[in-house]
């Protein structure tokens, strides 16, 4: 290599480096563990006190608000797990019963989840289309 | 009216198969007879697929529920316009909405340089059409907007249904913006397609002179420009209709557009050493490939349901076709570079550190880097799962904000520096006296006032380390709008504002670009604003107030009202600033009687220094009170007027030259020349 050229190789480095620490840096700080209900239960144990991230969809009527925080369960596959909602976002306008929610925060010793964030999506269309029974077909078959 | 659209459909797949292979087979037979039938049935999958669209739009005018797609995206009650943007409200409908658009793309494209360039044309159609061809196929055989509404009957019949109705458009979406967002972010991503196309033909072609860059250049600014301003519709839309009061949130889909825009926009800045130096040839290459592949990436990241995201359509069966096309797209593309290296040697070396084309490349650079780490953050959770237990794989590992914004706010502060030296800076090697000449002021100047900034408050590092950028470029920006205009005004006698308006017309690449930039300095502005967010919530009842700094917000009615196509509870809040009444608020939150599904209607007091975003949050269990969330947004407004001047400069530098005006004397015009040459970008 010329040495002209290594200054252009020293300037990248130290620019590939510093964005590859910053990277580092923010996933160590943000990293969660995605997980459903009955995957979180499955190994309860490696998960209390870390960062996680729990979907699951919202059990009807369980909804309820207590002062500024909200608290509701959420289920997947039969496995119920009680949430506190104290994040200081308003809830999502798709929040409500059967959406799918996923609630970040942790899990506690007592069972309890509290959540810091929380988003929700309508429970798919595909899901509501095998409810009512309904199939599609290839146009003209 | 369902046949024909389908007719189209499946006509329009045949057609654009035998476009590919007539173009390809012409050149290699040196048939121009074959390759003019390439191209007129180029022109015909257009004729195809705009008779298929336009069928399935009649249909939601006429609310035919028979039809699966409409059925579950419109409704009778639905305002007409909302019925025509439900056309690609939807999987189905926005994949052919797409495929449209490559169609009227492509037929432009023909139209306008077949005579030019007949080398490449022939590959360009080939490969616009690879696309069509992909994209009319996914529509005719995996997701059929025209696909009938049918019931399994007991005993296992399948029988046509007609609804009575249809299930609605999602509540959401009704909303103008969401009219507008998508098609203009599909206008971004198809655009990619053109100079993509010219990009393959050229290495095919073994025409790789800059004649392709030069022929594509507008219409990748058009692509640049639209993926751009839908990107920053989608934010404003997230801002007004979600309610969280943020407009960027690093969600899969708001990254699934901003991934192919970073590094469009590093393709845009790096054509240029290629135009001026010979050099970055492969690199313009590499970049233009990976655009396109991006936007292929994006829209299947969307529609996958890959990652989970709360704005992505439902999980769906084109995930693979998507895959595979990407994977054939993107090997394909390499394997011709690879092969073509020999005629993609560069020019000239980079020699100094401090020179255009080094600020251009460290531009790129990081504009890559920060591509690849939005990458990287977006499809994580995929890797952590899929890979083996032994690398701690196995486990969804997601992300959030925080890993996004720690690597790309220092990223953009960084490119927001570079804005306000690359351009002055000279080609090959700037001089000592010439950075003292062009800089030393700005800088002297943006420090000076990075001082003043932290006495008022500005504590926080980045965001003071922009607010001092922001400073710093429009002064090199001003500056150069300034010399240029007086030295002009000198020698033509025009008032200042003329010469102003003169300089740009005569040069509209180099200073379009300013206004570009200086459209980034507003956006940044408002983005620095976003460091000082506050917000509170209270639970508020009739004649309470909330206060925040300077604003009162008195509650003065609680109402329930019945509308014809929804519920709403209604807050009607009076706004006083420091204790004058300025305002009335109407937040609402609405409950949508055919989907069930309630959404918040913000309401947002906007002034230029800061914006006051008000959510009727939820009702307190007692029913008296309203659950107010109330948000402080400093200088979110600059964010869109940046995003209009940004779009202005686009437009500017897509303009032709204006030639010399009679009345600039020789000499002057020389001077300008000499001016010109040094600097057009």
């Amino acid at each position: 290599m010329k040495r002209k050229q290594l200054k252009f190789v020293v300037g990248s480095a130290v620019i590939v480096v510093t964005v590859a620490f910053l990277a580092f840096s923010g996933f160590t700080e943000s990293m969660a563990y995605f997980q459903t209900v009955t995957e979180l239960y499955a190994k309860k144990d490696s998960y209390y006190d870390k960062r996680l991230r729990v979907s699951g969809d919202v059990v009807p009527h369980t909804i309820v608000r207590e002062g500024t925080a909200v608290k509701f369960d959420i289920q997947h596959e039969g496995n119920t797990m009680s949430v506190t909602y104290i994040g200081t976002d308003p809830l999502p306008d798709t929040f409500r019963d059967y959406a799918t929610a996923v609630v970040d925060g942790k899990y506690g010793r007592d069972g309890l989840f509290t959540a810091t964030g929380l988003q929700a999506k309508c429970a798919s269309k595909y899901e509501k289309e095998a409810a009512a029974g309904a199939v599609t077909q290839n146009f003209g078959e | 009216m369902a046949q024909v659209g389908q007719f189209a459909l499946a006509l329009s797949v045949v057609v654009a198969a035998y476009s590919i292979v007539a173009s390809l087979l012409g050149i290699r037979l040196k048939s121009d007879k074959l390759i003019a039938s390439g191209r007129n049935a180029a022109i015909g999958v257009f004729a195809c697929v705009t008779m298929s669209i336009v069928s399935l739009t009649y249909l939601f005018l006429i609310d035919d529920f028979s039809i699966n797609y409409i059925a579950e995206h419109s409704n009778r009650d639905l305002p007409v316009y909302f019925k025509i943007s439900a056309v690609w409200g939807g999987q189905e409908g926005s994949l052919l909405f797409w495929g449209w658009l490559l169609t009227v793309y492509s037929a432009l494209v023909i139209f306008q340089n077949w005579r030019k360039h007949t080398a490449m044309m022939p590959y360009v159609t080939a490969v616009l059409m690879s696309s069509g061809l992909f994209f009319t196929a996914m529509n005719l055989f995996v997701v059929n907007p025209f696909n009938q509404v049918v019931v399994l009957q007991p005993g296992g019949v399948n029988a046509l249904f007609v609804p009575q109705d249809g299930a609605g458009l999602n509540p959401l979406l009704q909303y103008i913006l969401m009219v507008i967002h998508p098609p203009i972010l599909y206008l971004g991503f198809v655009g990619f397609a053109v100079p993509f196309a010219f990009a393959i033909a050229a290495m095919a072609s073994r025409q790789l002179g800059d004649t392709w860059i030069r022929t594509t250049r507008r219409w990748t600014m058009v692509a640049w420009f639209f993926l751009g301003t839908g990107i920053l519709l989608g934010g404003k839309w997230a801002y007004v209709e979600l309610g969280w009061g943020g407009f960027w949130g690093w969600d899969p889909v708001e990254n699934a557009s901003l991934m192919p825009w970073l590094i469009a926009t590093a393709y845009l800045h790096s054509v240029m050493v290629q135009e001026k130096k010979g050099m970055m040839k492969v690199w313009n290459m590499v970049l233009i490939i990976l655009t396109y592949v991006m936007c292929i990436f994006g829209t299947f990241l969307t529609r996958s349901g890959l990652v989970s995201s709360v704005h992505a359509f439902a999980q769906s069966p084109i995930g693979g076709y998507f895959l595979a096309f990407i994977v054939v797209g993107l090997s394909g593309s390499l394997y011709l570079l690879l092969d073509r290296l020999n005629y993609l040697k560069s020019d000239n070396q980079m020699e100094s550190l401090v020179s255009r084309e080094s600020s251009f490349m460290f531009n790129n650079l990081i504009l890559l880097a920060s591509c690849f780490a939005v990458f990287w953050g977006t499809i994580f959770p995929v890797i952590s799962e899929a890979a083996p237990e032994w690398m701690g794989g196995g486990v969804k590992v997601t992300v959030g904000p925080p890993f996004f914004n720690r690597v790309n706010v220092p990223i953009a502060i960084f490119l927001l520096f570079l804005t306000g030296v690359g351009p002055l800076l000279a080609w090959r090697k700037a001089s000592t006296n010439s950075l003292k000449r062009n800089f030393l002021w700005p800088a002297g100047i943006a420090l000076a006032s990075g001082v003043g900034l932290f006495f008022l408050g500005v504590d926080h590092f980045y965001a003071w380390l922009s607010l001092v950028m922001c400073i710093f470029v429009s002064l090199t920006i001003g500056r150069e709008f300034y010399k240029g205009a007086r030295a002009r005004s000198v020698g033509s006698g025009e008032n200042f504002v003329e010469a102003v308006v003169n300089l740009t017309l005569r040069n509209t690449r180099r200073y379009g670009g300013y206004i570009v930039h200086f459209g980034f300095v507003l956006l940044f502005l408002g983005w620095s604003g976003q460091a000082f967010t506050t917000d509170t919530q209270s639970e508020t009842g009739i004649g309470e107030t909330i206060t925040m700094r300077q604003y009162t917000l008195r509650m003065d009615k609680l109402a329930i009202e019945e509308m014809p196509n929804y519920t709403t509870s209604k807050a009607t809040i009076s706004l006083f600033e420091n204790g004058e009444k300025v305002g009335v608020l109407y937040p609402e939150r609405r409950f949508y009687t055919s989907s069930g599904q309630p959404t918040t209607e913000v309401a947002i007091w906007s002034t230029l220094k800061e914006d006051l975003y008000v959510v009727f949050a939820g009702s307190a269990p007692d029913g008296k009170k309203a659950v107010m969330q109330v948000y402080l947004n400093p200088l979110v407004a600059w964010v869109w007027i940046g995003g209009i001047i940004l779009g202005l400069g686009t437009l500017i530098a897509m303009l032709p030259n204006k030639k010399s005006a009679p009345r600039t004397s020789p000499v002057n015009r020389v001077e300008e020349r000499r001016e010109v040459e040094q600097h057009t970008t």
